[in-house]
């Protein structure tokens, strides 16, 4: 920021007042504490024995109780089922973004044979339902030898990963002036030694918000993961559907993993946060 | 204009054999299962479009097209605008903008089923606080009224996804240069016609995403409403995905699956296209123009 931009700015501050209304932040802030209802709902959930959720209304839990974390600590199923998760979230993100990286940068700078029907094929897989690919998935990934594998996961989860990141990615690259390639080309530089020298280092808030979308849809998807594991591989997720015991769910514990599962997103928003407070607009606006 | 380099297709090579992998060849399988009547592994009969004539003309299969149709519409005309809504007010800097970003973006990562194991337990009315407080108001019961089982989902719906429009529409507004509004002011433009003629045309491309992105997966939504309502009450929630489920999970029937599969997937197919043609028509226009 220039001295001249911050007087620049401070001329038109009258004006500017107009536009955001003065209480336009405490409604924000009124809106942000309804949003949040449910998880405080949830946190407290988790510190509150199961009979107790089940049996009376209470804002303030009237007992406490801490078992639900000691259990997850505790009880390798649950860590192993969260590591799980965590695995095939960051493989797929990794295999997403670099596979996504080339064939972005070809839709944003060439013009090929078959381009846009490319493009909008690739993007109706991110559309295509999962209830649809449950059956051929169990079978296919059997088969291959992938099933009940994070693998497997990482690869299943890149049906829709992978279309979404080369179309976020094509939007940040074309936001890119052509003339910085041109510009390398006359220096001499290779097309992959440009790319990672100069141009990932420029999109690089691209690529995190890319990774952040990845992991996330990753992190949270149930039905293909459950599909295509059993034990060793078991999803966080899936291991709160199937801890059903003769006495009943264990809400408690459902509760405390609920709450355990919202860590690793906070932590992905909390890296990528300067990256979308930058903004972007994707593409050629 | 791009260059023009058929080389361009060497980088998009991997891209098309891992998504050959997860979607094509699984989607010929299914379109194999769709063609017959399997009894076993080694006894299957040849039957052909049978189970595309059975699909389109059974009546539960159909309503439950249209309550996932309705659905995404009712979703969309909600979280649009009040998505633009909220990401207009966001703070823009310092850490309230940080505080802001990771606050809306909770609902986003928490993991689906999460989500519907917290609605389930908060919208009872007898234990929950949220059902609770509206049994003050009206009387409201999920598990027997069937409107206020789908309204409950569309409540969640929204809760869930609003989250992803703010943050795409926060990130495009973010990026629109501050001369644009200091030009609008001189101009004493109005609050609303900075949005209409600075805003909305910098944000085309973000909320065409956010358009397309909020209508597929609300169409073909499945673990809240499996975890919640479970379809109900009656099929006043059986939205398509959970119909496809049940068949194909459920009674294991592959032939019928297959061939709903596939007419579910279809039906996405035409309906990304015409929204993308229509969103993208604007595009081409200047496309053409500038050539």
């Amino acid at each position: 920021m220039s001295k001249s931009q911050t007087l620049v700015k401070g001329a038109f501050s009258p004006q500017k007042k107009k536009r955001s209304l003065p209480w336009s932040g405490t409604i924000f802030w009124l809106v942000i504490a309804i949003w949040m209802v449910p998880v405080v709902w949830l946190i407290l959930m988790s510190v509150r024995p199961s009979v107790d959720i089940l049996s009376n209304f209470e804002v303030i839990p009237s007992r406490f109780t801490f078992d639900g974390y000691r259990d997850f600590i505790l009880k390798d199923m649950w860590y192993k089922a969260y590591l799980n998760s965590l695995t095939y979230s960051t493989l797929n993100t990794i295999f997403s973004v670099t596979l996504a990286l080339p064939a972005a940068y070809a839709f944003s700078r060439f013009s090929f044979t078959g381009d846009k029907h490319l493009f909008f094929w690739l993007l109706t897989n991110r559309m295509a339902p999962a209830a649809v690919f449950l059956l051929p998935f169990y079978n296919m990934y059997n088969a291959v030898g992938l099933f009940d594998k994070t693998l497997g996961v990482a690869i299943a989860h890149m049906l829709f990963n992978v279309p979404l990141a080369v179309w976020i990615l094509e939007g940040f690259i074309s936001g890119i002036p052509r003339q910085v390639d041109e510009t390398a080309a006359i220096d001499g530089y290779s097309l992959p030694k440009f790319f990672i020298k100069i141009f990932l280092p420029m999109i690089r808030s691209g690529i995190g918000v890319t990774a952040f979308f990845c992991f996330m849809f990753s992190w949270v998807e149930l039905l293909i993961a459950r599909t295509i594991t059993s034990t060793d591989a078991k999803p966080i997720s899936a291991a709160m559907t199937r801890t059903v015991s003769s006495a009943g769910t264990d809400w408690t514990l459902l509760s405390t993993a609920g709450v355990m599962t919202i860590i690793p997103g906070v932590l992905a928003i909390w890296f990528v946060r300067k990256y979308i407070a930058k903004g972007f607009a994707l593409g050629r606006v | 204009m791009k260059t023009r380099n058929n080389k361009a297709w060497f980088l998009v090579l991997p891209v098309i054999l891992v998504v050959s992998f997860t979607a094509l060849i699984p989607l010929m399988t299914v379109a194999n299962y769709a063609l017959q009547d399997v009894f076993s592994p080694d006894n299957r009969l040849f039957v052909g479009m049978k189970w595309f004539y059975d699909i389109t003309n059974d009546p539960l299969i159909i309503d439950a097209f249209q309550r996932s149709f309705q659905f995404s519409i009712q979703a969309l005309l909600i979280q649009i605008p009040l998505g633009i809504a909220i990401a207009r007010i966001m703070p823009k800097s310092g850490w309230k903008a940080s505080a802001a970003l990771v606050a809306v973006s909770i609902p986003l990562i928490i993991p689906f089923n999460v989500i519907g194991s917290t609605w389930l337990i908060f919208s009872r009315k007898d234990i929950g606080l949220g059902g609770f407080l509206l049994n003050k108001l009206f009387d409201f019961d999920f598990t027997s009224d069937p409107k206020d089982g789908w309204g409950l989902i569309l409540a969640v719906d929204v809760w869930h996804w609003t989250p992803l429009v703010v943050l795409l529409v926060y990130a495009g507004l973010r990026s629109i240069p501050q001369a644009y509004y200091q030009a609008a002011a001189i101009d004493g433009a109005s609050s609303f016609a900075v949005f209409r003629y600075v805003e909305l045309p910098k944000l085309r491309r973000v909320l065409l995403i956010a358009l397309l992105l909020r209508f597929m997966d609300s169409f073909m939504i499945y673990t809240e409403p499996f975890v919640i309502t479970g379809g109900g009450p009656g099929d006043a929630t059986t939205f398509a995905s959970i119909l496809l489920t049940n068949i194909a999970v459920g009674q294991f029937d592959v032939g019928r699956a297959g061939a709903y599969s596939l007419i579910f997937f279809l039906l996405i197919q035409i309906m990304s296209f015409i929204f993308y043609t229509v969103l993208t028509l604007q595009d081409r226009e200047e496309e053409t123009k500038t050539k």
